[in-house]
C-alpha cells in the first residue's frame, strides 16, 4: 500500500494493562460487584501484568451480572481441575480468569518444565483408561448426568408457607421449609458445579485424542488446512442437531396436516398452540410437540451461561416461530432437510483421498489416530447439548424460580434481579429470609437490596457501553497452549491482527477459514439471540459468536462471520455441518460492518471483504 | 486418418510409443485419450524423420562429417553443426511425407471455422539431447500460419538434434547417432491470456497433498522460462482450497503479434501486474485439472496448462503437457512421522511435541 492511502491502523506491541484502563463513566466502584478473587487486585499488579490474558467473548460476549459469574468459575474452574489434577496432562496445567470491566479474560498456566517428566506416567496411565473404556464410561456418563438433571429438576422453590404443615408435625419429622429452602439452593450450587465437572470429564480427552490427529495430518501434510481436519472427524448425527431436526419435523407435520395457516401470530404462542390442538387434524402435531420438549427443547439461543438466556421450553414462541420459517420455506418448494448422506460420501471422499497419499506405516498410524478422534468426537460436539442447553436450562429455569420468590417477598424491584447478587451473597439473603419468616418478624432484605440492586445495574449498564480489549498486557512470542488454540482460535497471526500488524488491505478483514466456500451478499449484523428474526433470506450473518441453536436461521443465510472462535467453535462446526462458507474470529467483524453492507466471504482463506 | 504413415493425430486411437512419438507427443496422446482437455493437433512422428535422413542421404553425409570430429574444437564444431543444419532445411522432403503433412495439416485446420495459427515443439525420443529433461529448453515455435511456414519449422526442430551443444553433449557421452530421431508436435494454438504449470507434489517439501501452482499473463513461455516472477499459490489437493498465495510482480507477459506472425513480449501495465491473474474458480480448475492427470499417470506430475482468452469460460481452461515428476516421487516417503501408531503412547509424545515446537 502506498503512503497516500487511508490512516493505517495503529501498530502496536503489546496490549493494555489492566491497571490501565479505566471503566466506563457511571461504572465506578464496579469491582464490589465481584468476589476478590476475580478481579485484578492492586496489590499484585507485578505479577498480573506479567502474564497475558485474552478476552474469552466467544463464550461471554456481553457483561456478566454478579451471579452469572458462576459460569466461567465452574466451566473454566472443572477444566482446569481436569488437566492438572485427574489427567495430569503433562504440559498443560489451567486457566487462569479474571473479570475487567465487566469482561471475562484467560490466561493458561504452564506446566514448570521439570514437572512435565513426572507427569507422563500418571497422564498414560488415567487418560489411557478412559481410551480404552470409552463407551462403557461414557454410559456411565450419561446416567449419572441424567440423574443430575433429574437433582436439578425435583429442587422446588416456592414462598414459605405461612405454619409447617399439619402432616409434618404429626409424623414427628422435626424440620421446617425454611431449612429445606435453604438446602435446595445449596443443592442447586452444587449440582451445578457437578455437572460442570462432567462437562470436562470427557471433553479434554476428546481435544487431546484431537490433537494427535491434527499433529500427524500436520506433519504429514504441512500445508492441509485445519478445516479438512475437522471434516475428517466430524460427527454428521449428532444429539446437538436434534432440536432442529424436531423442528423440521413439526413444520412438516404442520404442512402435510393443513395446519399451516394457524401460524399466522407465533409471537402469540398459547393462542397458536390452543389453535393448532382445537384443529381436527392437530393431534399429531401437538403430540410430537409436547414429546419434543423434554429433552430436546431444553435447547437456548444464547449459550447458557447467562440467566436472560431464553431457553425453547420456556418461551415457545422461539420455535414456533423457526417452524413458521420452516413451513414458509417448504412452501416455497424449498429442501430443507440436512442431507446426511451426502455429509457422510464428502466426508468419506476426504479421507480416503488423504489417506491414498500415504502407504505402510504412515497409512497405519493415520487410520489408527482417526479410528480413535472419531471414536471421541462426538462427544466434543454433543456435551454442549448435554451441559449448556439442558442441565443449565433447567438451572436458569430454578434460579429464575427462587428469584421471583424473593421479588414476590420485596427483596428486589424485578423478578430477575436476584442476579446482581453474588451467589454467596445470595445464600446469606436467603437465610435473612428463611430467619424472618423463622422467628415472624421482616426480613431485612427488602430494606436493603432494592436501592443496592439499582447501583449494581446503573454500573452493569455503564459496563455494557463499552466493548472490551481483544487481550491485556504483552503476548507470548509463540502460543503452544493447546486449548487456546484449538478451541479459542487464538493463533500468533489472530494476535498480529488484533495489534494492527496484519497486512490485510483496508476493508477487509482476517479471520480463522472455518467451514470452506465463498458467497456473497448483504450483511446482517446480529447482536444478541433478540434479534435473530430480522435476518432474512440470502443474507451474511454478522455476529459477536453464534450458538449452535440458531440452527433454524442456517437454512436461510449463506455464510457466517464471527468475532471470535476457532476451527472447533459452534459456528465452526455448525456452518460445515451445514456446507456454509464460515469466517470466524475476525476480532471486529460484528463493529466494523454495518447491517446491509455487501459482503464476499471466502472461507477458503478466512478472508471477509466489504465490497461497498 | 488410420492411413497415415508419418502422421499421429493425438486423438487417434492406439498405442503411443515414445519410439514413435517422443516423449512430449505420447503424453499428449495419453491425456487426449484421458479426456483430458489437451488443443487438437498431431505428430510427425520419428518415421518421417527417419525416412527423410534415409531418403535424401543426409544419414550418410552426417556420419561422414561427423567423422573423427573433436568435441574440444569448438570453431569446427561450429560449423559441422551450421552445415547439417543448413542440409536439414534445404534437402528436398520426399513426397510421401510432405504429401501426409499436407493432408495431416489440412485435416487440423478443417475442424475450425478459419484457419488457426499452430506452435511447433520437438518430442525427443530419449536422451538425445542434452536438456531433454528441462522444461522449454526444446525447439518451440509458435504462432504459426499457414502450411510452409509450419513445415518450415518442423524442419528446424529436426535440425535442433544438431545444434554443436547437442553433438558435443552425445560425443561426450558416448552416445552413438545411430538411430537418433525425433518428432515434432504441431499443435492448434492457444491464445493464453493466463498460463503456467502445476505440481502435483510440494517441490520444496514432497508434500503429496499441495499442488503447486506458477501463473503469469500471456502464454506459458514467460513461466517456463523465468522471464516474470509468477503468481505463486499452494492449493490443498483435496478440498482445492488455496492454502498459500505469494502475488508475483508480472512485468512483462507474451501474446501473439497481429502484424509479425509471432509472438511479441511486451510490457504488463502497471495496475495488472500486483494482481492475481487467475480467478478463485479458476484456481480449483487448474488444480483439478493437474489432479486429473496425476490419477491417469498414477505419479505425481508437472503439467502446463493455459486459459484460452477466445473459448467460453468451463471450456477455456487448457492442458499443455504433463510430464511425471521426478525428484521427490522417487524418494520412498516424503515425511516420516515422529509419533507412530495411536492411542494414549502417541498421544502424549504430541502433547510433548507441541510444547517444544
Amino acid at each position: 500500500m502506498s503512503e497516500t492511502t487511508a490512516v493505517a491502523a495503529p501498530v502496536r506491541n503489546s496490549f493494555p494493562s489492566p491497571y490501565d484502563q479505566a471503566p466506563p463513566a457511571g461504572a465506578e466502584g464496579w469491582k464490589d460487584l465481584y468476589a476478590y478473587n476475580l478481579v485484578f487486585q492492586d496489590g499484585l499488579r507485578e505479577v498480573e501484568e506479567k502474564k497475558f490474558w485474552f478476552c474469552d467473548s466467544q463464550h461471554w460476549p456481553t457483561v456478566t451480572k454478579p451471579f452469572e459469574t458462576i459460569g466461567f468459575e465452574f466451566a473454566v474452574g472443572c477444566l482446569g481441575q481436569y488437566n492438572a489434577r485427574q489427567l495430569l496432562i503433562p504440559t498443560a496445567n489451567g486457566i487462569e480468569y479474571r473479570i475487567h470491566n465487566g469482561y471475562v479474560f484467560m490466561s493458561p498456566v504452564a506446566v514448570d518444565p521439570q514437572h512435565i517428566e513426572a507427569r507422563v506416567p500418571e497422564f498414560m496411565q488415567r487418560a489411557g483408561h478412559y481410551f480404552e473404556n470409552w463407551d462403557s464410561l461414557l454410559q456411565n456418563w450419561h446416567t449419572k448426568l441424567r440423574a443430575t438433571i433429574d437433582e436439578i429438576d425435583g429442587l422446588d422453590f416456592t414462598a414459605l408457607p405461612d405454619m409447617i404443615p399439619i402432616d409434618d408435625v404429626l409424623s414427628g419429622k422435626g424440620t421446617g421449609a425454611g431449612t429445606e429452602f435453604l438446602e435446595s439452593y445449596d443443592k442447586l450450587i452444587s449440582l451445578a458445579y457437578r455437572a460442570w465437572q462432567y462437562h470436562f470429564e470427557f471433553l479434554n480427552l476428546g481435544y487431546v485424542a484431537y490433537l494427535d490427529l491434527f499433529m500427524f495430518c500436520k506433519e504429514m501434510f504441512p500445508r492441509i488446512p485445519d478445516q479438512a481436519i475437522a471434516t475428517m472427524v466430524q460427527g454428521v448425527d449428532m444429539e446437538l442437531f436434534r432440536p432442529d431436526d424436531e423442528l423440521k419435523k413439526l413444520a412438516k407435520i404442520a404442512v402435510s396436516d393443513g395446519l399451516a395457516d394457524l401460524f399466522g401470530d407465533t409471537s402469540d404462542a398459547e393462542g397458536t398452540l390452543a389453535a393448532i390442538a382445537a384443529h381436527p387434524a392437530g393431534a399429531a402435531w401437538t403430540q410430537a410437540w409436547n414429546d419434543a420438549q423434554d429433552p430436546w427443547f431444553n435447547f437456548t439461543t444464547g449459550n447458557g451461561f447467562y440467566a436472560h438466556d431464553q431457553y425453547w421450553r420456556d418461551v415457545p414462541s422461539i420455535p414456533l416461530a423457526f417452524i413458521k420459517g420452516y413451513i414458509e420455506r417448504l412452501q416455497g418448494g424449498a429442501d430443507i432437510d440436512r442431507h446426511v448422506d451426502e455429509l457422510v460420501a464428502e466426508r468419506d471422499r476426504i479421507t480416503g483421498e488423504y489417506a491414498e497419499l500415504l502407504d505402510g506405516d504412515a497409512l497405519a498410524t493415520f487410520q489408527g489416530k482417526l479410528g480413535l478422534a472419531r471414536v471421541v468426537y462426538p462427544y466434543v460436539e454433543n456435551h454442549n447439548f448435554y451441559i449448556e442447553h439442558w442441565t443449565m436450562g433447567v438451572f436458569w429455569r430454578k434460579a429464575r424460580q427462587l428469584s421471583a420468590v424473593l421479588h414476590e417477598a420485596g427483596f428486589w424491584p424485578e423478578p430477575n434481579d436476584m442476579f446482581y447478587l453474588r451467589r454467596d451473597e445470595v445464600r446469606e439473603t436467603l437465610f435473612d429470609y428463611v430467619n424472618g419468616w423463622m422467628v415472624g418478624a421482616p426480613a431485612i432484605g427488602p430494606s436493603h437490596w432494592p436501592a443496592e440492586v439499582e447501583r449494581r445495574r446503573g454500573i452493569v449498564d455503564a459496563l455494557s457501553t463499552a466493548r472490551p480489549q481483544p487481550a491485556l498486557n504483552t503476548p507470548p512470542e509463540v502460543i503452544t497452549e493447546p486449548f487456546t488454540l484449538m478451541l479459542w482460535g487464538i493463533t500468533d497471526d489472530q494476535i498480529q491482527n488484533w495489534l494492527g500488524k496484519s497486512d490485510v488491505p483496508e476493508g477487509t478483514l482476517q479471520g480463522m477459514a472455518a467451514s470452506p466456500g465463498t458467497a456473497e451478499g448483504p450483511a446482517r449484523v446480529i447482536s444478541s439471540a433478540d434479534q435473530l428474526s430480522e435476518v432474512q433470506d440470502g443474507e451474511i450473518l454478522v455476529a459477536p459468536v453464534t450458538s449452535p441453536s440458531w440452527g433454524p436461521i442456517f437454512g436461510k443465510i449463506r455464510a457466517t462471520v464471527t468475532d471470535i472462535g476457532g476451527m472447533m467453535s459452534h459456528a465452526a462446526i455448525v456452518c460445515r455441518e451445514y456446507g456454509m462458507p464460515a469466517v470466524t474470529g475476525t476480532g471486529t467483524a460484528s463493529v466494523e460492518i454495518t447491517t446491509g453492507q455487501m459482503l464476499r466471504v471466502d472461507g477458503n482463506s478466512g478472508t471477509v471483504t466489504i465490497l461497498d | 486418418m488410420t492411413d497415415y504413415l508419418f502422421i499421429r493425430f493425438f486423438d487417434q486411437a492406439g498405442p503411443a510409443t515414445i519410439d514413435q512419438l517422443g516423449g512430449k507427443c505420447a503424453s499428449l496422446v495419453n491425456l487426449t485419450a484421458a479426456g483430458l482437455p489437451v488443443p487438437p493437433g498431431f505428430a510427425v512422428t520419428t518415421a518421417a524423420y527417419t525416412s527423410f535422413v534415409e531418403l535424401t542421404g543426409l544419414a550418410d553425409e552426417i556420419d561422414r562429417l561427423l567423422e573423427g570430429l573433436d568435441p574440444e574444437d569448438v570453431a569446427v564444431v561450429d560449423e559441422v553443426s551450421a552445415k547439417i543444419r543448413a542440409e536439414f532445411l534445404s534437402r528436398e522432403v520426399p513426397d510421401a511425407i510432405a504429401a501426409e503433412f499436407a493432408r495431416a495439416y489440412e485435416a487440423l485446420q478443417q475442424r475450425f471455422t478459419e484457419e488457426q495459427p499452430v506452435a511447433v515443439r520437438s518430442s525427443a525420443t530419449a536422451e538425445d539431447l542434452p536438456d531433454a529433461s528441462f522444461a522449454g529448453q526444446q525447439d518451440t515455435y509458435l504462432w504459426l500460419r499457414g502450411r510452409d511456414a509450419v513445415a518450415e519449422h518442423v524442419r528446424r526442430c529436426w535440425a535442433s538434434l544438431y545444434t554443436s551443444r547437442a553433438i558435443v553433449y552425445r560425443l561426450a557421452n558416448s552416445i552413438p547417432d545411430e538411430g537418433l530421431s525425433m518428432a515434432v508436435a504441431v499443435q492448434k494454438m492457444v491464445d493464453a491470456r493466463t498460463a503456467g504449470v502445476a505440481m502435483t507434489i510440494d517441490p520444496s517439501n514432497g508434500d503429496r497433498s499441495t499442488i503447486v501452482i506458477d501463473a503469469a499473463w500471456g502464454l506459458g513461455e514467460s513461466v517456463v522460462s523465468g522471464t516474470v516472477t509468477p503468481d505463486n499459490l499452494h492449493v490443498d489437493k483435496v478440498l482445492l482450497t488455496i492454502s498459500e498465495e505469494q502475488i508475483g510482480e508480472k512485468h512483462i507477459e507474451m501474446v501473439p503479434d497481429a502484424d509479425s506472425q509471432g509472438v511479441v513480449e511486451r510490457e504488463v501495465e502497471a495496475e495488472r501486474r500486483g494482481i492475481r491473474c487467475l480467478r478463485d474458480d479458476e484456481v480449483t480448475a487448474v488444480a483439478a485439472i493437474a489432479k486429473r492427470a496425476e490419477k491417469h499417470f498414477g505419479s505425481p506430475q508437472d503439467i502446463e496448462w493455459a486459459i484460452d482468452r477466445t473459448l467460453p469460460d468451463g471450456e477455456n481452461l487448457l492442458l499443455l503437457q504433463s510430464r511425471p515428476e521426478t525428484v521427490w516421487s522417487t524418494k520412498a516417503q516424503a515425511a516420516t512421522p515422529t509419533s507412530s501408531g495411536f492411542g494414549i503412547a502417541s498421544i502424549t509424545q504430541s502433547l510433548m511435541t507441541q510444547i517444544g515446537r
